[in-house]
């Protein structure tokens, strides 16, 4: 075997091991009611917010937000988040929530671990364009 | 119906050179075609004319598009949906051309526009490569084309049109009045987030990067067609020229991140920046083995194969950005226009047939038997391009998590394997570093030690006597770095933190060996040492990332009310630190004071001044972020960094949250009695004062000559555990004159001040306690230190140069050996 076949197959085994380790870090997408089986482990919720619970108060713990979010199949569940509100929050139509269920709350210790999707954002822009051009039209 | 004050000629004209566009590209690539397919020459010549005149004709549909596009914007006509959704009557004229790509179309617009460009600089140059390399330019102008027509066609939406009219587009029943457009008073605006001059500029150089892998592409795809295989050597200038444009749009993507986002820093693996990233790495992999082929024969396939992919995985990366398969993992990926298939179709039609012509001539392309001897260059050189391509291949790999969930959503049998669709990694970051770090050792020590080796063979003496001196060096230097770098990433385990440092000695070495070489190897002939700089630009890229990253730290940590009541946990991020206005807050080594904010008229936007003084009594500095108030139907505000640039560091702001004070101050003094050891209440909390002290070391900056201070020393303890000091206090001069300093606890809105003395022999004094709910004027901002950033862009800059000198000597060289 030429010495070219040597190191290209221990650089193929070194990428293929990489990707392995990456498979054993991966995290999977899951329902509320699941996240709360999967105790301790790091999983991602899609879910919405429950505006009402909201709680986030900068002069006396910039780093603290908490608040409440349901899945489509009705569960609930309480959320901690160890940095800023986001910025548009309460407008999310919903929120892609990445972390692990401890003591009975979404525990996010992840800067990334909140991913707020907006209603503009998304395939039904024109739906709400369309509204907006209307409230335009009314004022 | 006849709608009023509507400006229905540009819309036609535009649409009149989209078809024309349209046209004009496919007989041009058909023409090419037959140019590149005809032997005799005259015939030959009169199908590149009409090509010529086609492409001609495409270029002027482009430009035409563009500028009919640009006055829609630039003149708020917003019965054009285009117009309506991108920009809005207020905007700077500077951002009119970011409305350009905010949208899907204008950035197709942009990238055709680079293909013309690109077209006639190869219709002058390329000479016998005219029709082969052509048809692929002309054929990829009729895809983006068709990417902007906006036409049905069986019932499918073929492409997305810039010029169509917001009363076709949109149901409201405003639209049943001719005099609607009176109602559209303004658009919905520019993004805030691209409200920003990088993203003026970066759009453009990026799409010029993009636009560039297609000439490497189609030189290969005319060798193929051709069966002629001596393109590569008129090929590498063109490949050079893309490495240096794509990582140059890349890292002003990089630079407008770490500018205008706030996720405080200029990578973040996020899938939108993997997907350029990743044609970059394979178009340097072929780069590499074009070299290796033309000085040594190796390497020809390979070469065919990078070519082949760089150009393929810009067209996936343009699948991924725009198909909206990326909506939950990245946080700036284009909305879905609903032309999935049309994009994976684009991929398709450049890969498939070039992968098909390349497996089917495979046996044909000339390849060398004889093994490569471990003492040439070729074989280092292949051996990095190597690593480069599985480097490739491994962010691809991660990067396409939610494609596979795409996959396996519409194919059953998968469903019922992966019950869970795949999400990322828990630190989706650090994924990557752990991979990347050692992709950079192996670059790094490559880079530096490769073109010390000749082609074929060198003898083991010349190489072991010149690389000696540059190893010692960076040994030298590393061991410096390691000692008093301080670079002490522990967070992820000291294995992690040792794989850093090899990396930093890897990027030193490639400095260091490759400014070495100038002088080693090409005995300071500045003209050939292009390759040299631009490897020396590599290592300090390398390097910069390595020590930014690896040496980041948060200024803003949490210092203030730390709560006793919530038990304290250590590992919890604290990133943010609360300010109030005018009041000093202490930060690491710096007293940082929230000055005040201005409301900029012509940008909107709200510039905060936030004053710096260092601890140490070095001079102070002031920087200056800001919020915008987000459009597009969301709320609150975005919030741009400021960054004070130091030569070894920058500090970087950003405002995460901020309150305004706008009620009046209508709560009044209530007075009360204490003496040391007192507990008094307040609705919040209690106080104790701890002692009286006259004329402390820490308020003697309040005492004028002959004054003396005598000062409260109280401990406020709120509800939530939370311990704050302070000290209230009366500065007497003579009997007749006092001065009541009061002090303030803004956390707990709570005002105190020491009145009198009340009883001199049992120490009961009087004080006043204020509580105001409303006083705060205050932000939350997020501070961090960036060590030599600026190595980072300076190595970016230098890559450039180093590839500019490239290109120019073998330009150079070329004409001289026509003659």
């Amino acid at each position: 075997m030429k010495k070219l076949h040597v190191v290209m197959l221990v650089l193929i085994a070194g990428a293929i091991a990489s990707l392995l380790i990456y498979m054993g870090d991966i995290t999977t997408y899951e329902t509320i009611a699941s996240a709360k089986e999967k105790k301790g482990k790091t999983v991602m919720v899609i879910a919405k917010l429950d505006k009402a619970t909201l709680n986030y108060d900068a002069i006396k713990n910039p780093n603290y937000l908490t608040f409440e979010a349901t899945d489509t199949l009705g569960e609930r569940m309480k959320v901690a988040y160890y940095y800023e509100k986001p910025y548009d929050m309460e407008k999310s139509e919903r929120i892609v929530l990445k972390g692990k269920m401890e003591n009975g709350v979404f525990e996010i210790k992840k800067k990334d671990g909140i991913l707020v999707k907006c209603p503009s954002k998304y395939k039904d822009d024109k739906d709400a364009a369309s509204k907006k051009l209307e409230t335009a039209s009314t004022n | 119906m006849e709608y009023k004050g509507e400006h229905l000629l540009p819309g036609q004209l535009g649409h009149f050179f989209l078809v024309l566009s349209l046209v004009s590209s496919l007989v041009a690539m058909i023409a090419y075609i037959k140019a590149n397919k005809t032997a005799a020459l005259d015939e030959k010549q009169s199908w590149i004319r009409i090509a010529r005149f086609s492409f001609l004709l495409e270029t002027v549909s482009v430009l035409s598009i563009f500028i009919v596009l640009f006055y829609i914007i630039s003149h708020h006509l917003f019965e054009y949906e285009y117009a309506w959704k991108h920009s809005d009557k207020s905007l700077q004229f500077e951002y009119l051309l970011s409305c350009f790509w905010e949208g899907q179309e204008g950035s197709f617009m942009l990238w055709s526009f680079w293909h013309c460009v690109i077209g006639w600089v190869l219709i002058k140059k390329a000479k016998q490569w005219e029709a082969g390399t052509m048809t692929v330019v002309s054929f990829a102008q009729f895809c983006l084309s068709t990417m902007i027509i906006g036409m049905y066609f069986f019932g499918h939406k073929l492409g997305s049109n810039p010029f169509a009219l917001l009363r076709n587009e949109l149901n409201a029943p405003i639209f049943s009045r001719p005099d609607y457009l009176s109602l559209v008073k303004d658009g919905n605006g520019l993004n805030t987030l691209l409200q920003n001059y990088w993203m003026v500029i970066h759009p453009p150089v990026l799409f010029l990067g993009f636009a560039s892998t297609i000439v490497p592409f189609a030189f290969a795809y005319a060798g193929l067609v051709n069966k002629n295989h001596d393109w590569v050597k008129v090929a590498i200038p063109w490949s050079v020229f893309s490495v240096a444009i794509l990582g140059t749009g890349i890292m002003m993507g990089a630079m407008w991140a770490y500018e205008s986002l706030s996720f405080g820093g200029y990578w973040a693996w996020d899938p939108v920046e993997n997907a350029s990233l990743v044609p970059w790495l394979t178009m340097v992999a072929g780069l590499h083995t074009a070299l290796i082929y033309k000085s040594s024969g190796y390497s020809l396939r390979s070469t065919y194969f990078f070519f082949i992919i760089s150009f393929t995985l810009i067209l996936y990366s343009t699948f991924l950005t725009r198909s909206g398969v990326l909506g939950d993992t990245s946080v700036h990926a284009f909305t879905d226009l609903g032309m999935n298939f049309q994009l994976l179709a684009f991929i398709g039609v450049f890969f498939l047939p070039a992968m098909y012509l390349f497996i089917k001539r495979y046996k044909s392309i000339p390849s060398i038997v004889k093994e490569e001897n471990t003492y040439s260059r070729e074989f280092w050189m292949f051996i990095g391009s190597l690593v480069i391509f599985l480097s490739a291949i491994v962010i691809t790999c991660i990067t396409s998590l939610p494609v596979f969930n795409k996959i396996v959503h519409h194919v059953s049998f998968l469903q019922k394997i992966f019950k869970n669709a795949f999400a990322q990694p828990e630190d989706a970051e650090f994924t990557h570093n752990q991979i990347q770090v050692f992709v950079a050792i192996i670059l790094g020590v490559l880079t530096a030690i490769t073109q010390y080796f000749k082609y074929k063979d060198t003898p083991k003496a010349f190489i072991r006597k010149k690389i000696l001196v540059p190893t010692l060096i960076t040994l030298v230097i590393t061991i410096l770095v390691i000692f008093f770098g301080g670079i002490s990433y522990n967070k992820k385990g000291p294995g992690f933190l040792v794989a850093i440092h090899l990396a930093i000695f890897a990027a030193i070495y490639a400095i260091v060996a490759n400014a070495g070489y100038i002088w080693l190897g090409l005995k300071g002939k500045i003209k050939a040492a292009g390759p040299s700089v631009a490897h020396i630009g590599f290592g300090m890229i390398l390097l910069g990332i390595l020590v930014s990253s690896g040496k980041k730290s948060i200024l803003s940590w949490n210092r203030t009310g730390i709560t006793t009541l919530e038990k304290t946990k250590q590992e919890d991020p604290a990133e943010n630190t609360t300010l109030f206005k005018g009041i000093k807050t202490d930060m690491g080594n710096y007293m940082v004071t929230y000055v005040k904010d201005t409301v900029n008229q012509r940008d909107r936007k709200r510039y905060f001044e936030i004053d710096f003084q260092p601890k140490d009594g070095g001079e102070g500095f002031k920087v200056y972020p800001d919020v915008i108030k987000n459009n597009k139907g969301n709320e609150g505000f975005a919030a741009n960094p400021d960054a004070k640039h130091f030569m070894a560091k920058d500090i970087f702001v950003y405002i995460t949250s901020f309150k305004e004070d706008d009620k009046k101050d209508t709560s009044s003094f209530k007075n009360g009695t204490i003496k040391i050891g007192d507990t008094v209440f307040y609705s919040n909390g209690f106080m104790v004062l701890n002692k009286v002290l006259v004329n402390p070391e820490e308020q003697k900056a309040k005492l004028g000559a002959g004054e003396t201070g005598v000062f409260l020393d109280i401990t406020v303890t709120s509800k939530e555990g939370s311990l704050y000091k302070a000290s209230p206090g009366i500065i007497l001069k003579d009997s007749s004159s006092k001065r009541i300093v009061t002090d303030t606890v803004v956390a707990q809105s709570l005002v105190l001040a020491f009145n009198k003395v009340l009883d001199k022999e049992t120490g009961k004094l009087e004080i006043g306690v204020k509580e105001n709910k409303s006083m705060a004027t205050l932000l939350t901002l997020k501070v961090l230190e960036f060590p030599l950033i600026k190595f980072l862009w300076l190595g970016v800059v230098v890559m450039v140069i180093g590839c500019a000198m490239s290109i120019v000597q073998r330009l150079k060289q070329k004409s001289k050996s026509a003659i």
